[in-house]
This record gives structure tokens, C-alpha cells and sequence, in this order.
């Protein structure tokens, strides 16, 4: 390697140190930059601040997992059904106003699931209460002996014996044929009602429904229980109807939202819940930084001690290291977990393990009496295929955790394997160069130094 | 030159001592799993003024169905709840009953969850294990005299055994006496450890194979020693760097990461041990 590349590699580390520096922790330098701004009335830029994207663990919030019965729904229509609870349930949840709500659906072999996360501060309760609601919307007619088991129902009320009967039977038209239903006012009244808007099969059946039962009154249940009974005053077409009856506003909105919430008859039922306060989220965030600071220190203070001026050089590409790694997280972006900050922490640690190697292989060859440059070279070429065999045992065993693990191990593989890989270019490259910037120079014959 | 050979019963029985630990420890205690692997629920809460007792705690909540409940402590004035999977209701019910009381963290994990986690871990350790055995073979498959390639390889399987029972083995202890559970962070610790520990035996057996090509006129355990003795240092060194990370997250890393750091800092222990008094001396003595 001439000196020349050797410069410009240095150069290059120096700006790279600077940029992901700078990225990593871009508050420092800002807080400099209106320091200056204010000093000499310059207008100089802010540096991209881009946040960290934290993991419910660290932000707060909750993970749900919700199986999803899908027993009444053709397998054909499996997923266009898990796709509309998708939807609704997202819905739902927006009301309550969640930030970027992650929600999706998921196959474990027979069985459907729904994985909703929801970040921040919030009543987990409240939030689990309202996206469990499944209310089942369904449209019933009239049985043809309506009027026979109305008087029947007359008689069991008076006196008291035999059985209720339902006057109304089901019909094909359910939830699922319902696209949207909204709160609407009448033309002439102004008063409140639901207006309804049924996909193109509903429209159909809705169609047939009505010219079938001119004059009669057409049931909406919710969860089995009637709703409203409108009278169909003749056939509809085009797939929209609207309830009436006496509403207040606030009834008609609330209708016309469990109607939406109902617009799927998919029942779902909780089988996972993790929620973290966001008290515990940020003391595990400040505790988890904590014990990467001090770690990172005591590894810094090791090598200087133990190495001297490589290990100052080398502690020097392990900070250039952390940042590439944290500026990476941000560019990805991965989200930062518990299990990720602790893979990360550890990376430090492994990170470190390659320049141990080729010092250790330096030192070796400075002391059988080798030139500087020759102990360094030698000492690279050396030790790499064992840098190389070690780091790829770890990285091996990370990606087998990241690919086939559950979500803990996958936040700790991936920041793992991240951090392998670029500790073999911060210990090689970054640290040849700086060692190599030390050829020919007077610093090269002071021995202690390397020792 | 520390004569390592020299001394290597004492090893075989130290290594021989834990692992006989170990196992009664395993045989007698078992391991416990965490919820993550059986379904149930954790429930932590903080008091902001006066913490009742335990006993206390587990009296008021006498009225629900909450199969048997565990209380440890996670902290000042903050407590952990493990009972059986309880549902969102009973969830709110119990919140309310606990008074004074800040609720920090809930899980309920259903029995299907954990029973596929389970399966999942189980997927993932045989493939990491399997992995391991693969890169072994390929790695040490050029090696020939004196003795044959597989000699290495079942010198760092015995290793790398010895790396991850013996941990099992602290943790069915902990588990008995302290509560400590299997979790997944610990088992995905101890897969880690599988994958870094063969590092430092990779390392020694690197050495000797340099040395075999190098110093033609030495014996085989004259080998191993010299070589011994050339990666002591770094051995040592490398291990040390990342004990000193673990024992910050363990210290200072907060609750959920603490079994974490601990089985890394025990298979790493371990790991280091054996690399250097375990797979070399077996070499040695099985070259004879």
C-alpha cells in the first residue's frame, strides 16, 4: 500500500468518522452549529436529525396477536376475509387515534391471525375492548309464519308459558356483503339515519330482498339483537339503503360505526397480549444505553491499556464502528428492541475481537525481531483466517436466529449480523490504515508504544 | 512456556466435576421454562407509596381464578406477577383490585403462542446445532497427521457440550432456588454461545496447524503447548472484552436483559476454559 493511498484512505475514514458521527448523534452538533450561528450571525444548516425508530418495548405499547375463526367463510375467500378484518380493524383503531397502527394478518398453518401493534401511550384495555368487538350484522325477513308466531309470542308473554320464537329468519344478506355504512340526515326531516352501501353481490341480494318483501318490514340484527325494522317501501337497486327510525345524532354515528366494525363477520379471538408502560419502556431504554456506554468505555479503557497505541487506534475504529452501526439503524431503519441494543452491546465486544487477534499476531513479530511494516503486514495476513472462520461462526449461528426465530431473537440476530459485518471492515480497514499512517514515521521506533 | 499438558487431569476433572454438577442439578431440579413456552401471564407493577407484603398481595387477589400465583421482587417497589393466562377481564379486574398500584408491563401468551414458540426454538436450536457441525466438518477437513481431521472436530463438539450443559445446569439450579426461568432470550444466549465459543477453539486448532507445517522436528503435544501458549493471551483477551460488555448489560442493563447477559457470560466462560484446557489437551491425549 503507497502512502498516497494511505492519505487518501485516511481522508476518507476521517469524513466517514465525521458523517456517522454527526448522523448518530446529531444533537451534539447542532447545539455547535447555533452556537456558532448565534456567535457570528451565520446561518449554517442543522445536520439531518433522524430519530431512532424505537420497538413497543422501548416506546411503550402493545402487541396482540388474535386468531381469527374463519369456520363460516369459504376457503377460497380466506384471504380477501383476513384482508377486509385488516381493514376494519384498522379502522378502529385510528379512531382511537394510535400513532402508525401496524397491523397484519398472518398464516400458521390452519390457523389465521391478526398481529396488531400499537405504539405509545394508551389504555391497552380500552383499545383491546374496542378492536374485540365483532359485532355481526345481519338483515332477516320476515318467516312466512310471521303473523301466526307474533300472536304465539302474544300468548308466552301473557301467560307466562312455552317458548319465544324469533318472527324473523336469516337471509344471505350479512355484514360481509356491507361496504361502509355512514350517518346521514334526511332530505325534508334532517333527521339522523344510516345510510348503508353494499358491495355488488349485496347490492344484488338486497335487490332481490326487497322486491320480495314490498310492504314488509326488513330486520337489521346486531349480534342477534334487533336493531331496526324499516318497512320496504319498494325495491332498491344499486346496492344502498339507509335506516331510519327515531336516532339521535349520537346514536346514529355510533350505529353507523358498528356497523362498519361489524362490515366483517370474522370473529377473532386474543390469544397474545404483551404490553409495555411507557415508564418501564423508557427505564429499560435508558438502562440498556447505560450499560452500552459503560461497556463501551470499559472495552476503550482495556485497549488502550493493554494495547497502547494500537489499542487507542483500534478503540478509535470501534467508536467510528458504533456509529456506521447506530447511522445504519437510522438509514435502514431497523427498529431498536431490548433484544437488538443487547446484540448490539455484545457486537462491541465481539467487534473488538479482530484487532485483538492482529495485534496480538504484531506484537509476536515485533518481538522476533521483525521491522515495523513486516509486523504489520504479517500480522493481518495471519490472523485473518482466523478472524474470518470466527466471525463467520457467529454471523452463521445470527442468521439461522434471524430467519427461522420468534421476535426477540430476530431484533438480537439482526443487529448481530449488522455489527459482524461491519466490525470486519472497521478492524481491518479502518485499523490498517491508521496503523499504517505510523510507518516510516519517528513514532514507529518508540517500542513501548506497540507493546 | 506454561507445560499445559502437563496438568491435564486436573482439567478433565474440573471439566468432569461441573458437568457431573450439572447433570444432578438438571436430573434433580429441572429446567423452567419461562410463559413464553407454556402460555400464561407476567404482570408487573410499580407502588408508588408503601408495598404491601406479598402475602398481602396474594390475599386480595384470592378471589379470582388465577391459578397459582408467584411474586418476585424486579426492583424498588416494583413487583412481578406470574400466574396463569388470564383473560383482558380478569386482567382489568385484577388491576383495579391492586391498589396504589402503577401497572408497568402485561403479558398474556396463550397456550397455542407458547406451544409454537416452542416448536420454533426447538427448529432453530437444531438448525443452529446442526450449522455448527457443518462448519466444523468443513473447516478442519484438510487436516491430516498426525491425527485425522474428525479428531478436531470431536474435540471442539465435546467443547462446545461442555460450553452450554454446564450453563443449563446454573440455570436449573436458579431456577429451583431463585425462580429463574427458561426464556427465550436464554436460549437464544446459549445458541450465541454456540457460535462464538467455537471461535477461540478455532483459534488454538488454527495455531496448531501453522505450527504442524512450521515445526516439522516437534512432537504433536509439544505442538499443542507451544501453540497454547502463543494464543493464551489473546484467548484470554478476546474473552475478556466482551465479558466486560456483558457484565454492564448485566449489572446496569435492566431486568429483561439480565438471564440474558448471564447465560452469555457462563457459555462464555465456559467456552473460554475449554477452548484452551478442554479441546486441545483431548487432542493431545487422543493422538496417543
Amino acid at each position: 500500500m503507497s502512502k498516497r493511498k494511505n492519505y487518501i484512505s485516511i481522508i476518507f475514514i476521517l469524513v466517514l468518522a465525521f458523517f456517522v458521527g454527526a448522523f448518530s448523534f446529531p444533537k451534539y452538533l447542532n447545539q455547535g452549529v447555533d452556537f456558532v450561528n448565534e456567535k457570528i450571525s451565520w446561518n449554517f444548516p442543522h445536520f439531518w436529525d433522524v430519530p431512532f425508530e424505537l420497538g413497543l418495548d422501548l416506546q411503550g405499547g402493545t402487541h396482540l396477536i388474535y386468531e381469527a375463526d374463519l369456520s363460516n367463510i369459504e376457503s377460497d375467500d380466506y384471504d380477501s376475509s383476513m384482508q377486509g378484518l385488516r381493514d376494519v380493524i384498522e379502522r378502529r383503531v385510528n379512531y382511537f387515534g394510535v400513532r402508525e397502527p401496524a397491523i397484519q394478518t398472518q398464516q400458521k398453518g390452519d390457523s389465521y391471525r391478526l398481529i396488531v401493534e400499537l405504539a405509545g401511550a394508551m389504555d391497552a384495555g380500552e383499545a383491546i375492548n374496542e378492536i374485540g368487538k365483532t359485532p355481526f350484522l345481519e338483515f332477516k325477513e320476515q318467516k312466512e309464519n310471521y303473523e301466526e308466531i307474533i300472536i304465539n309470542n302474544q300468548n308466552v308473554f301473557e301467560t307466562g308459558e312455552g317458548n319465544l320464537e324469533d318472527p324473523f329468519q336469516s337471509t344471505s344478506l350479512t355484514g360481509q356483503h356491507l361496504e361502509k355504512a355512514e350517518i346521514g340526515f334526511g332530505n325534508t326531516t334532517y333527521e339522523p339515519l344510516v345510510l348503508l352501501q353494499f358491495n355488488s353481490e349485496g347490492g344484488d341480494i338486497f335487490e332481490d330482498l326487497t322486491s320480495e318483501n314490498i310492504g314488509k318490514p326488513l330486520a337489521i340484527y346486531i349480534d342477534g339483537i334487533p336493531i331496526s325494522s324499516p318497512v320496504v317501501e319498494g325495491k332498491i337497486s344499486g346496492g344502498s339503503a339507509r335506516i331510519t327510525g327515531s336516532f339521535t345524532a349520537q346514536e346514529a354515528k355510533d350505529l353507523a360505526r358498528n356497523l362498519n366494525a361489524g362490515a366483517l363477520p370474522v370473529p377473532i379471538n386474543l390469544i397474545s397480549q404483551q404490553t409495555i408502560g411507557p415508564v418501564l419502556g423508557e427505564i429499560s431504554l435508558q438502562k440498556s444505553l447505560k450499560a452500552g456506554i459503560i461497556g463501551l468505555l470499559a472495552v476503550v479503557l482495556f485497549l488502550i491499556f493493554f494495547y497502547r497505541l494500537p489499542g487507542l487506534l483500534s478503540a478509535f475504529a470501534l467508536m467510528i464502528y458504533v456509529a456506521i452501526v447506530l447511522s445504519l439503524f437510522k438509514i435502514i431503519p431497523v427498529t431498536l428492541t431490548l433484544a437488538g441494543i443487547g446484540g448490539l452491546i455484545l457486537s462491541i465486544g465481539i467487534a473488538i475481537d479482530a484487532n485483538i487477534l492482529i495485534f496480538s499476531r504484531m506484537r509476536e513479530e515485533i518481538n522476533q525481531g521483525k521491522s515495523f511494516s513486516t509486523s504489520l503486514d504479517e500480522g493481518f495476513k495471519r490472523a485473518w483466517p482466523s478472524i474470518r472462520d470466527g466471525n463467520l461462526t457467529t454471523l452463521l449461528v445470527a442468521l439461522i436466529l434471524f430467519w427461522f426465530g420468534t421476535s426477540f431473537i430476530k431484533g438480537f440476530a439482526l443487529t448481530l449480523s449488522v455489527g459482524i459485518l461491519i466490525s470486519l471492515f472497521s478492524a481491518i480497514f479502518v485499523t490498517k490504515n491508521l496503523l499504517k499512517f505510523f510507518e516510516g514515521t519517528k513514532l514507529e521506533k518508540i517500542k513501548w508504544l506497540w507493546k | 512456556m506454561i507445560p499445559f499438558l502437563k496438568y491435564k487431569k486436573i482439567y478433565f476433572t474440573l471439566s468432569g466435576i461441573l458437568i457431573l454438577a450439572s447433570l444432578i442439578s438438571l436430573i434433580l431440579f429441572g429446567l423452567k421454562p419461562g410463559i413464553d413456552f407454556t402460555g400464561g401471564s407476567i404482570l408487573e407493577i410499580k407502588y408508588q407509596e408503601n408495598q404491601p407484603s406479598n402475602d398481602e398481595i396474594k390475599e386480595s387477589l384470592a378471589d379470582f381464578d388465577l391459578g397459582e400465583i408467584k411474586i418476585q421482587s424486579s426492583g424498588e417497589k416494583r413487583i412481578i406477577l406470574r400466574t396463569k393466562e388470564i383473560s383482558e377481564e380478569v386482567h382489568q379486574q385484577v388491576i383495579n383490585k391492586l391498589e396504589g398500584s402503577q401497572e408497568l408491563r402485561f403479558e398474556a401468551i396463550g397456550p397455542i403462542i407458547g406451544r409454537e414458540m416452542n416448536e420454533k426454538t426447538k427448529v432453530v436450536a437444531i438448525l443452529a446445532i446442526f450449522a455448527i457441525l457443518l462448519y466444523i466438518t468443513i473447516a478442519f477437513r484438510k487436516v491430516s497427521k498426525p491425527i485425522s481431521s474428525w479428531k478436531y472436530g470431536v474435540a471442539s463438539l465435546i467443547a462446545l457440550g461442555h460450553d452450554v450443559f454446564i450453563p443449563l445446569g446454573v440455570f436449573a439450579y436458579l431456577g429451583h432456588f431463585y425462580d429463574v426461568q427458561i426464556t427465550i432470550p436464554v436460549i437464544t444466549a446459549l445458541l450465541t454461545v454456540l457460535g462464538y465459543s467455537i471461535n477461540n477453539t478455532v483459534v488454538v486448532f488454527d495455531r496448531i496447524r501453522e505450527n504442524l507445517i512450521t515445526n516439522k522436528s516437534m512432537s504433536f503435544k509439544e505442538i499443542v503447548d507451544k501453540s497454547l501458549n502463543q494464543t493464551l493471551t489473546r484467548s484470554i483477551n478476546t474473552s475478556l472484552t466482551t465479558l466486560l460488555v456483558l457484565f454492564a448489560i448485566f449489572f446496569l442493563g435492566g431486568e429483561t436483559l439480565r438471564y440474558f447477559s448471564l447465560a452469555l457470560i457462563l457459555g462464555l466462560i465456559c467456552g473460554t476454559y475449554s477452548s484452551i484446557f478442554l479441546a486441545s489437551p483431548l487432542l493431545a491425549s487422543k493422538s496417543t
